[in-house]
This record gives structure tokens, sequence and C-alpha cells, in this order.
């Protein structure tokens, strides 16, 4: 890798060379043009996975320790969770999106990031916003409405800071020196026009009091349901869809099913927001519309995991090898898992047990950790050393970094799925006294904190490493650092994680 | 050109038809709806003011609603009803006023669309809030002690609305007295009855 950037001093990089090292010659110029901007939105965006991770704990210990920290009202529970949710939504997982979003496109598109001081003033802009919403959330007043409760003036800025993005993100496409546009590129250009759209619509519909009462409450769902599924998941599936078969170095199974998968997705993600309201004081018709969707959400989820497991076929040996490999297949499993849960709880017998109860929580997490975030883990591992010019500092960290994260957010999802779902059935029986499901649930919810310090250790694992590659890494590296470290060269896969020499970014398969 | 038509038209249209579906719609149809009137001639719901706006705004802020609900689900649909939550279930009628919205999505702690009906004393409000073991014990609701003031005990009598605490949690130096805050939320607790019947006729 490190060889790659020393070339980018020619401007067209030598003709004579065979068309491979031309495409290395490429690649490198891409991601030199990526590097400022790109480190600035992933590390920024690490630095607000800690905070996350702090708040994320605290808020998990009150719920069977109430007395923990209660006499300070900034710390109280009901503000925590929030700030939790806040901060690990448009401070982690937005700012590492918007980071992998922005290096993917400009790969795909084979052109070079332009506008890194708009880029740098829209980092910025969204990293103060996120902190003047989060100390909002803690000290004033704020409007409980589920993942839109920073106050509309921090919302705005967000908006108009996500302009630059989209902006920056269309003049990539628009340059796109092939006229195919790659399967991960259909995902990334549909979310940089969804999630302005949902976020600024949102806001008008509940803050700016456009709609209210239980109009407002479908907004509400409509918003917190699709910006997982037309935000985060688009950017999570583009790095799936990138990520597996560039470490392989083999095609995508079908373009077709992932064309399929993508528009389906497009349908009817959209509606199936309202799930989250089955049998409240809604017209049925709105309720009955999102458990619909939701069974629709079969078809994308099953295409799309049809297509990632047929890539991978004969090839699952090299997540021994591959760091970028192991996070991104973690992630790309949970999401077919994460929806089809999904799609399950939307069935009314199912929701009338898990609605209400921890069971969704662990959901929740499932989506948003074990899928979105173990993806932006893995193409973090892959793109930094490209960024940086150097190569991971230390292979027993990322061995740490993944079973610390991977068995903590199983233990997460397991706890609290198994309490909670036994939660909605004791509930269920007017027979059992509310106070003895509270009392059940006490040791899933110490699972949950003991879990959480796992995935806890994780990240600090994760952030030292980013530091010392920071720092400067291994510079003089003789090979990427794989898994099981200081492997003699002679014994790596040829197409391994760092090994970026294989084909082209055309990997996502061409249609005819 | 042609196929960045398709995909920008369809990645356009996909959110626009949910956003009319699911947002737009629902406005419109449910925007119509008129308190109705209680048999005791009372129009309900009533718009919250003074006092119980404040502590509506209070319940927001101290996030009340990541453990409790507001909505009463139908019969044969969970066991709301028989849990005593609520004689019906809750209607969009009920909510019209709601600005934000506050109808939850977890039930850490038991539904409180009718906690009014449930619990009409002010003191088990406040001795509840101060610290929810003295009035449910086994509770994991958080303490709200900073929504009382502490006033030193100087021999003389206890202030007028000092809470009268259980010995176990009593403390021999001070008196605790509700703030403003406390009172406002109470009032908000008080105010949620919505035990009116309602014509279903949706």
């Amino acid at each position: 890798m490190s060889e790659t950037v020393d070339v980018s001093g020619h401007p067209d990089g030598d003709l004579s060379e065979p068309p491979r090292d031309r495409d290395v010659i490429r690649r490198a110029r891409i991601d030199e043009s990526c590097r400022g901007p790109v480190l600035f939105f992933v590390l920024t965006a690490v630095v607000w996975l800690l905070v996350g991770t702090v708040l994320a704990i605290v808020a998990s210990v009150k719920m069977h320790s109430p007395e923990f920290l209660a006499d300070w009202e900034p710390l109280t529970f009901g503000r925590v969770r929030p700030a939790h949710l806040n901060t690990v939504i448009y401070g982690w997982s937005s700012l590492a999106g918007m980071g992998v979003l922005l290096w993917l496109q400009a790969r795909l598109c084979r052109a070079p990031l332009r506008f890194h001081r708009l880029l740098y003033a829209v980092g910025i802009l969204w990293n103060l916003a996120v902190a003047a919403g989060t100390i909002a959330l803690l000290t004033t007043h704020f409007n409980s409405v589920e993942w839109l409760e920073f106050p509309v003036w921090t919302a705005a800025l967000l908006g108009v800071g996500f302009v630059g993005v989209m902006a920056v993100s269309l003049d990539l496409f628009r340059r796109r020196t092939k006229h195919h546009i790659f399967v991960s590129q259909w995902y990334l250009f549909g979310a940089v026009f969804w999630f302005p759209i949902l976020y600024v619509l949102a806001n008008l519909m509940i803050h700016l009091g456009m709609a209210t009462g239980v109009a407002q409450g479908t907004a509400n769902w409509w918003f917190a349901h699709n910006v997982l599924g037309i935000w985060f998941t688009p950017i999570g599936l583009a790095a799936a869809y990138y990520f597996i078969p560039k470490v392989l170095g083999r095609p995508i199974h079908s373009y077709y099913l992932s064309l399929l998968g993508f528009w389906t997705l497009a349908l009817f993600y959209n509606w199936a927001g309202t799930h989250h309201l089955i049998g409240g004081p809604l017209p049925v018709w709105l309720t009955t519309v999102g458990t619909v969707a939701s069974m629709m959400m079969f078809i994308p989820v099953i295409t799309v995991a049809i297509n990632h497991h047929m890539t991978m076929v004969g090839h699952f040996e090299k997540l021994k090898f591959s760091p970028t490999l192991r996070f991104i297949v973690f992630g790309a499993m949970s999401y077919t898992l994460v929806s089809v849960q999904g799609s399950l709880m939307a069935l009314r017998n199912v929701n009338e047990t898990t609605h209400f109860t921890h069971y969704t929580v662990a959901h929740a997490h499932l989506g948003m950790y074990a899928f979105f975030t173990m993806a932006m883990f893995g193409a973090i591992y892959y793109m930094l050393p490209r960024l940086l010019g150097r190569e991971w500092p230390s292979a027993t960290l990322i061995r740490v970094h993944f079973w610390c994260t991977g068995t903590g957010i199983f233990l997460y999802f397991t706890g609290l799925s198994w309490g909670g779902w036994r939660q909605g059935e004791m509930m269920n029986h007017d027979t059992v006294d509310f106070l003895a499901i509270v009392d059940y649930l006490i040791p899933f919810l110490w699972s949950r904190s003991f879990a959480g310090i796992l995935m806890t250790v994780g990240h600090v694992a994760f952030a030292i490493l980013l530091w010392k590659m920071w720092r400067g890494g291994q510079a003089d590296a003789q090979g990427p650092t794989q898994f099981p470290a200081r492997q003699p060269l002679t014994e790596r896969p040829d197409d391994g994680d760092v090994a970026d020499d294989g084909a082209g970014d055309a990997q996502q398969g061409e249609s005819p | 050109m042609n196929r960045t038509f398709v995909l920008l038209a369809g990645v356009l249209l996909t959110v626009a038809s949910s956003y009319v579906g699911l947002v737009v719609i629902p406005e419109w149809q449910l925007d119509p709806l008129e308190p109705v009137e209680a048999p005791d001639g009372t129009m309900q719901p009533q718009q919250p003011a003074g006092s119980v706006a404040e502590g509506r705004q209070i319940y927001s802020e101290l996030g009340c609603i990541y453990c409790h609900t507001q909505q009463v689900r139908p019969e044969g649909f969970g066991v709301d009803q028989a849990r005593g939550w609520g004689d019906r279930q809750t209607h969009p009628v009920d909510h019209i006023h709601d600005q934000p919205h506050l109808l939850g999505t977890m039930r850490t702690g038991p539904d409180l669309a009718n906690i009014a009906v449930r619990q009409p004393s002010r003191t088990w409000h406040h001795l509840h809030l101060f610290d929810p073991e003295t009035t449910s014990p086994g509770s994991i609701m958080p303490p709200y002690r900073f929504l009382y003031d502490r006033v030193p005990r100087d021999g003389g009598d206890p202030p007028e609305d000092a809470l009268d605490l259980p010995d176990e949690f009593d403390d021999p130096d001070y008196w605790w007295v509700p703030t403003d805050r406390a009172e406002a939320l109470v009032d908000y607790l008080l105010s949620l009855d919505h035990s009116y019947p309602i014509d279903d006729e949706r």
C-alpha cells in the first residue's frame, strides 16, 4: 500500500505501465483526494462513539440501580437515554456514515473528492450542532419525541450542513467516469436525498407543530423507522456490497438481484414505520399498511441475503485473515437477522407480546449496532490504511475490538430478547403483578450493563488503534495487518485485506 | 443520463408517497376531530393550561415517555384494560391537544393514560416522585429528589407542604418541600384522565 501513495506526484500516472498498475495509481490518487475530510468525519465520529458509549453505560446501570447518580438532574435517566441515542445516531453513526459514503462514492465514481474546505466546514458544523444538541438534552427543556429530541435550531444546523455533503456527493456522481452505475452507488445516491427529506419534513411536522396528536405520532415513526431504513441501511448495504467482493476479489453474485433488492427496499421500507404504533389510538388502516409493508420487506432482505451469501460461498476461510471482511460479514448477517425479526415483530400477534418491552430495545441494537456499526468498523479498517498510507499498528488490538464488540452485542441481544419476551408475556397476564415483572427483569438489565462494558472495552481498543494509527502506525510494514498477526508474506491470501491490486472497482457486476 | 433520471425519480417518489400516505393523510383525517361532551357537561379533552401545561413540559423534558406510555390498547390485544389502565381503548380524540405527542413506546413502568383515576392523591404522587420505593417497593423508577427543596429543621413546625415521609425515608435534619416544578408535574399527572366515553366510529 505505502508504495502506491508515492506515485501521487504523477498526475496521469505512467501510461507505459500495464493497466493493472494504472488502476492502482488511479485508486491511490482518489484515496489521497479523500484523505483530509474523510479522516475528519471518521475520527470525530469515533469521539462521539466513546461519548455515546459512556452515556449508554450510565443509562443502563440506572435501570437496575436507580440510585446511581440520581441526584443531579442532567444525569437523570430520562435525559441520559435520549442523549445516548442522539450522540450515537447523529454523532457516531451519521458522521462515520458520511465519511464512508464520500469515500465509497469517490472510489465508485472514479473521481477525486473536491470541495475540501466545504466538507471541513460541514464536519465542524455537524460536530458543534451534535454537541450543542446533546448539552441541550441534558440541561434544558426539550421535547421527548424519539429520534428527534434535538432542539429545532440544532436540527436546522444539521440539515444545512447535510446539504454540503449532498452537493459534494452529487458532484462526484456527476463526474463519474463510467456510465455504468454500480450497486453501491444506487444506495448511496438514494441515501443523500432520503436523509434530508426525512429530517427536514419530520422536524417541520413535529417541532413546528404542523401535525398534532396522533398524526404527530405517525410522523414520528415515519421518520424514526425510515432514518434507519433509508439512511443508515443504504450506507451499510453499500459498504457490504462494495467490500465483500472487493476483499474476496470476485464479483457480486447477481446484478439483477441487487437491483430488485434496491427498489423493493425503497418502496416498502418507506411504508413500514407505523408498525411501531400497533394497538395505539390510530385509524386501523395506518397500522395495517405498516404491517403489510413490513411483510413485503422480506423481498429486499432475502434478495440481499442470497446475493451476499452466494458471493461469500467457498470463501468463508478468508474471515480468518481479514479484519474488514470479518466486521462486514458480521454486519451483513445481522442485517438479514434484524430485518427478518423486524418483519415478524410487525405481525399483530407477535407485536402484542413484544411491543412496549426490552425485546424492541434489543432489536434496535441488533440493527444499529450489530449491522450498521459493525459494517462501519469494517469499512474503516479498509479505508484508513489507504487514506494514511500505513498499516494498522496491532493485530491484537483489532482482535480485542472484534471479540469484545462481537460477544458484547451477542450478550446484549440475547439477554434483552429473552427478558423482553418474558416481560411481554407477563404483562399480558393481568394476574401477574406489575412490580413482579420489574423484579423479574433486573438480572437481564444487569446482563445488558455487563455486555455494555464488553462493548466499551472494544471501543477503547478501537480508539487506541486509531490514535496509534494517526500517530504513525506501521509505516514500514511488510504487508497488511491481518489475523493471525505477522504472517509471513507468502502465506497471506493474495487478495486479502490490503492487497488492493486485484480487479478494479467493477466487481459489483456490470449490466450487459 | 436516462438512468440517473429514473434513479432520481424513483428515489423521490418512494419517499414522497410514504410521506403523503403516513403523514399528510393521517393529519388530514384526524385534524377535524373536536372535543366531546363528557357526562358531567365538560368538554373533553381539555387544552392543558397554566401549571398543567408546565407540568406537561416537565414530563417531556424529564423523559418520562422512555418508560411510560399514554395509550390503552383495545380489548383482546394485551390486557391493558384488565390491568386497570383504562376502561376503553384510547382514541385519536384523546390526543387532539398533544404537542408534542407523548404516546410512548416502552412500559418499564405502567401506562399513565388514566393515572389520575388510579392515583388521585396528590400526596401519593409527591411521595412517589420523591422516592418511588416509598409507595412502590421494588420499583426501579429513578427518584426525583432534585424536584424537592431541602429545608433545615429548626425544631418548630414543619412547612405546610413538607412531605410526610415514611420513617425509613425520613431525614431527622431536613424537611423536603416540593418545588414549583414538582407541583406542576403533579398537576399534570392529576390531569391524566381519559375515562370520559367516546362513541367509537373509526
